[in-house]
């Protein structure tokens, strides 16, 4: 006979349950066979869920002394908050509640009535004895620390850090490259209204610089981050510029007088120059340029220092040195972007064989009126106007060789390139699509205004750009082989230009960022949002935030969306000054503890240390979020979690297959033993 | 003697030890604990010991309920002879000690539990290195001239000490290590003259509370696992630890109360303590903690590595087959349910 006394409450859920399983006998069951169990009430209700139900248990904790509460419904991913809370509001310990899924694992998925009740009763069982082994815990309270650190210069993190620093509250804004802006400012035009980028971001890029709650971190890169929600220690390598910005007026004497030039594979995405001293673009924030150590002459021979003799302030420092800082910040977001998918990858398209095929990248910079062509559109010769271009759609995305995903940004980018190529050289312009993608506002409209401009759009995937010409017409052009499905036939379309919609790809370092932030991603390397739907800029470490393209392709509308999402969440942590953590945690027995260092490396979280001098391992509680990898690695035993104890787990899966019924134990002769 | 702490007027606590499916390397242990067997024999009454004395089973039978004071169970249960052993001890001990891995988990012994009887007579009774023309195989009774002969009926499944009758303590070791043995005598024979209390029911004695990791001495780092050695075709460094060297080493989820002895003289340890306090599956324990530091993610990589390590099951399970969940192959497993 158990000490405890359980209230076990079955919900209807309205049909969702009660369809399936018979809930007054499960409720019957429970309060007849487990009484010895400690069961005193066992009740069944239509909607456990609602205020009228939580109101039940609440009275049954004052009226009958509860002090453990089983509820069977639904997962414990929708409501298990809402029963604890109810329980709390009863004047019981949260933890002391179990919610048992009699829905998800039962009603959902099964047919027959008579098993699902049975299989409803086992896991009622399961919930009381789990329930009887769990102990009274308390939430971890830490103070959360005002400062903010955005990773990613680009658009999203850009609104992430501007939302934030706007509420009054200090933010470090850290950017790879030498200026912010990202892969927006190097667009021309924006889909579907046709704005200019860079008349949109540079307003922002300059309040960033401007701002004095932002201290932008530009030509820098995180190495290192300790800590925990509220309490993190961001270590950043801020690269030698080899120019002191204090002196730097940004008068881009040292760029024009700089002797060597440099492809720029970055931003002009290798088809214009830069020097070696550089800004990556006039409007670039900061204005202060940075020297490409690789390519400086000075520092290849020993000599030329022009920079440094013309520069009218004495900003040229070729000595500089990297330097460390280390940054005190409760919150983080992660907004580092995308990479484009390389389609070198796929030969059959030519690019980088065939010299009139160009990436989306190079046609962006190709119309931009500040690119290397001055927003002329012509070939790789520089002047000539192309008169028929095939824009490729799909170029590495929902392809099986290279990545499953849509890219989602490349229908609505094709359609605008073939806007901006009717409206500048009145071009017969082809797209060749598997689907055609256009959810968004004003999205689908801008297709039908780019359909009714006249281009035509071919509905297959392109087998090969070859420039073997075979029939008449074809000689000295590009030719698409294609399959037209909607005419069903191969098609062969000789062209002047191919456009390739390259795919967006996770940053190549992406895993290491995952690694170096404690979070996980996806096999494809996209960052993993806490919950796809309902929550989707956290991560499952608290206090990392994502935000733009880092968590999956998406538009410049959703960008902002999510840069702002996340910072309005991290304000809200802000205002409150501390936050409540789940006290499901992994806790390290030093005594068992061998030192083996089996589970050093496996936390996602960084929350595992190892003591050498005592050898033992110790979990930080703050940092460790309950996920239980170190708990089933540990050889010895020795990590057991809060809530999931071996303890716990067992005693469910005896309830689940009706042991517990039996109460009968082994008697010990020892204890007589050593009585007699 | 007039007074005796086991309130026993008559004599001395008597003592017992039984040799089941074994090997005879516990006896052996409890006699290499040297001089200290004078102190067994000063304290205690030997009324049971077939390795050492003469004594019958009928003698053991006469006792009276509950009269041992101490029995070591050395062995596994292989056949019913066994069983009926571990059962009539039970009855006629205070304390009965599942003494040695073959009686605590199975040990080598259990490893058979992965074939059928079939099989085992197999390769106990045929094979190019048995000359048995006749095809004879074991008998659990056999009409002969005189009368009937009766052998012990083989069990298709072996089953640890406390799979059969409860158990007040374990011991684990292959064999147990005689400092241990030394210790837990020097313990009981206090706890008999009140001067020290004996550990609660169900507990292991005679083994350390963390793992052997603990004693070894050998640096250690993160563990990352590329390939599996095996120790004769790896050189290994003498300072460091093994299973970071690639040699499977079950020090990591094996009680301690060896000292070590293996890893330190350059050999893997293979479990033979058992589990560490608190694990229910050895095995399991071991494979998940293992499978937690292949240095890879990529499934065919993994594979690669997995397969670098030959016999798993019974490198994972050498000790603890009979006393893991499964405890048997499948095949064993439905015999038994015949048998039963």
């Amino acid at each position: 006979m158990s000490k405890e006394r359980i209230g076990v409450y079955v919900c209807h859920c309205g049909t969702n349950i009660a369809g399936v399983v018979d809930v007054e006998e499960v409720a019957q069951w429970a309060a007849g066979r487990l009484k010895d169990r400690g069961v005193v009430i066992a009740r069944d209700y239509k909607f456990m869920c609602s205020s009228l139900g939580q109101e039940m248990i609440a009275k049954d904790i004052h009226e009958l002394g509860l002090t453990r509460v089983v509820v069977a419904a639904c997962s414990p991913h929708l409501h298990e908050q809402t029963f604890r809370t109810a329980c709390k509001r009863g004047g019981l310990n949260p933890y002391l509640c179990e919610l048992v899924s009699i829905r998800e694992q039962v009603s959902w998925v099964h047919t027959n009535k008579i098993a699902a009740t049975y299989k409803a009763e086992a896991v009622v069982s399961g919930g009381v004895e789990r329930v009887l082994q769990q102990v009274p815990l308390e939430p971890l309270h830490v103070p959360i620390h005002p400062a903010t650190l955005v990773v990613g210069g680009g658009i999203a993190g850009i609104q992430a850090a501007l939302e934030i620093a706007d509420a009054g509250y200090h933010v470090y804004l850290v950017e790879r490259e030498p200026s912010i802006g990202g892969h927006m400012a190097q667009f021309d035009k924006t889909f579907p209204t046709l704005d200019c980028a860079a008349c949109i971001l540079t307003p922002k890029m300059v309040s960033i610089g401007t701002h004095p709650n932002v201290t932008m971190l530009t030509w820098s890169e995180v190495e290192r981050v300790d800590g925990y929600v509220g309490n993190f220690t961001v270590t950043v390598r801020k690269k030698a510029r080899y120019v002191n910005t204090e002196l730097c007026t940004g008068c881009g004497i040292c760029q024009e007088k700089c002797p060597k030039k440099v492809v720029d594979d970055i931003f002009e995405a290798g088809l214009g120059y830069r020097k070696a001293v550089y800004t990556p673009f006039p409007q670039a924030v900061p204005k202060f340029p940075v020297i490409d150590r690789d390519n400086c002459i000075y520092y290849e021979k020993g000599t030329c220092r022009a920079c440094e003799k013309l520069c009218p302030t004495g900003a040229i420092e070729f000595n500089q040195k990297d330097e460390i800082l280390t940054l005190q910040v409760g919150n983080i977001v992660l907004a580092t972007g995308y990479d484009l998918f390389d389609p070198r990858r796929n030969p059959h398209y030519g690019y980088g064989r065939l010299a009139n095929v160009f990436t989306s990248l190079e046609f962006e910079r190709l119309s931009n009126a500040a690119g290397p062509t001055d927003g002329k559109l012509v070939l790789r010769d520089g002047i000539t106007e192309p008169r028929t271009v095939g824009i490729i759609h799909c170029v590495g995305s929902r392809d099986r060789y290279f990545n499953n995903y849509c890219s989602a940004i490349c229908c609505m980018q094709s359609l605008k390139f073939a806007h901006l190529l009717k409206e500048h050289t009145g071009a017969t312009v082809y797209n060749f699509y598997i689907d055609m993608r256009t959810p968004a506002k004003a999205y689908d409209e801008f297709y039908q205004r780019v359909l009714s401009e006249g281009v035509l759009f071919v509905r297959g995937r392109v087998a090969e750009v070859t420039d073997a010409a075979r029939l008449r017409g074809e000689e000295g052009k590009l030719i698409i082989q294609v399959e037209d499905t909607l005419a069903g036939k191969q098609r062969r379309i000789p062209v002047d230009m191919v456009v390739l919609a390259a795919g967006l790809q996770p940053r190549h370092d992406a895993k290491d960022v995952a690694k170096l932030f404690g979070i996980s991603c996806s096999s494809d390397g996209w960052l993993t949002e806490r919950h796809p739907k309902l929550d989707p800029v956290a991560t499952m470490t608290e206090g990392i935030f994502i935000a733009g393209c880092v968590q999956g392709p998406k538009d410049i509308p959703a960008s902002v969306a999510q840069g702002a999402a996340a910072s309005a969440r991290i304000l809200g942590r802000i205002h409150q000054g501390e936050i409540a953590l789940e006290p499901i945690r992994a806790s390290v027995d030093a005594d068992k503890c061998s030192g083996c260092r089996i589970c050093n490396d496996l936390c996602p979280f960084n929350a595992i240390t190892f003591h050498a001098d005592r050898m033992v391992t110790e979990i930080n509680p703050a940092l460790c979020q309950g996920c239980g990898t170190c708990v089933a690695a540990c050889p010895a035993a020795a990590i057991s979690g809060t809530m999931f104890s071996n303890e716990q787990i067992l005693a469910q899966i005896e309830g689940l297959l009706l042991l517990n019924l039996n109460p009968e134990r082994a008697v010990t002769y020892a204890s007589e033993a050593v009585a007699a | 003697m007039t007074s005796n702490p086991d309130g026993n007027p008559n004599g001395k606590p008597k003592f017992a030890m039984c040799w089941a499916a074994s090997c005879g390397g516990c006896e052996i242990a409890v006699l290499n604990i040297h001089e200290k067997i004078l102190d067994v024999d000063q304290n205690f009454e030997v009324v049971f010991w077939p390795v050492a004395m003469d004594a019958k089973y009928k003698d053991v039978e006469a006792m009276p309920d509950g009269s041992i004071t101490l029995t070591l169970f050395n062995g596994s249960i292989r056949n019913d002879e066994n069983e009926h052993m571990a059962h009539l001890l039970r009855r006629k001990s205070k304390i009965l000690v599942a003494f040695g891995s073959c009686a605590c988990e199975g040990c080598i012994p259990g490893l058979a539990n992965f074939s059928t009887t079939q099989e085992i007579f197999d390769a106990a009774y045929a094979g190019i290195s048995t000359d048995n023309p006749n095809g004879i195989r074991p008998q659990s009774a056999w009409d002969a001239p005189e009368g009937t002969l009766h052998l012990p009926k083989f069990y298709p499944v072996l089953k640890t000490l406390d799979q059969v009758v409860p158990v007040d303590y374990y011991m684990p070791g292959c064999p147990p290590e005689s400092h241990q043995i030394g210790a837990v005598i020097d313990l009981v024979i206090q706890a008999l003259h009140g001067e020290a209390t004996l550990p609660p029911p169900g507990a292991v004695i005679g083994a350390g509370q963390s793992t052997v990791c603990d004693e070894c001495p050998r640096a250690r780092n993160v563990k990352k696992i590329t390939h599996f050695a095996r120790i004769q075709d790896a050189l290994i460094d003498p300072a460091l630890c093994l299973l970071e060297q690639g040699v499977l080493c079950n020090g990591i989820a094996t009680r301690s109360g060896c000292t070590a002895l293996c890893p330190k003289a350059g050999a893997a340890c293979v479990g033979c303590y058992g589990p560490a306090e608190g694990v229910l599956d050895y095995g399991a324990r071991l494979m998940t903690a293992v499978a937690s530091v292949i240095d890879s993610t990529d499934p065919a990589e993994i594979n690669r590595i997995l397969d670098s390590l030959p016999d798993p099951a019974g490198a994972f399970y050498r000790f603890n087959l009979a006393g893991s969940l499964l405890r048997a192959g499948k095949a064993a497993w439905a015999a038994d349910r015949v048998k039963a």
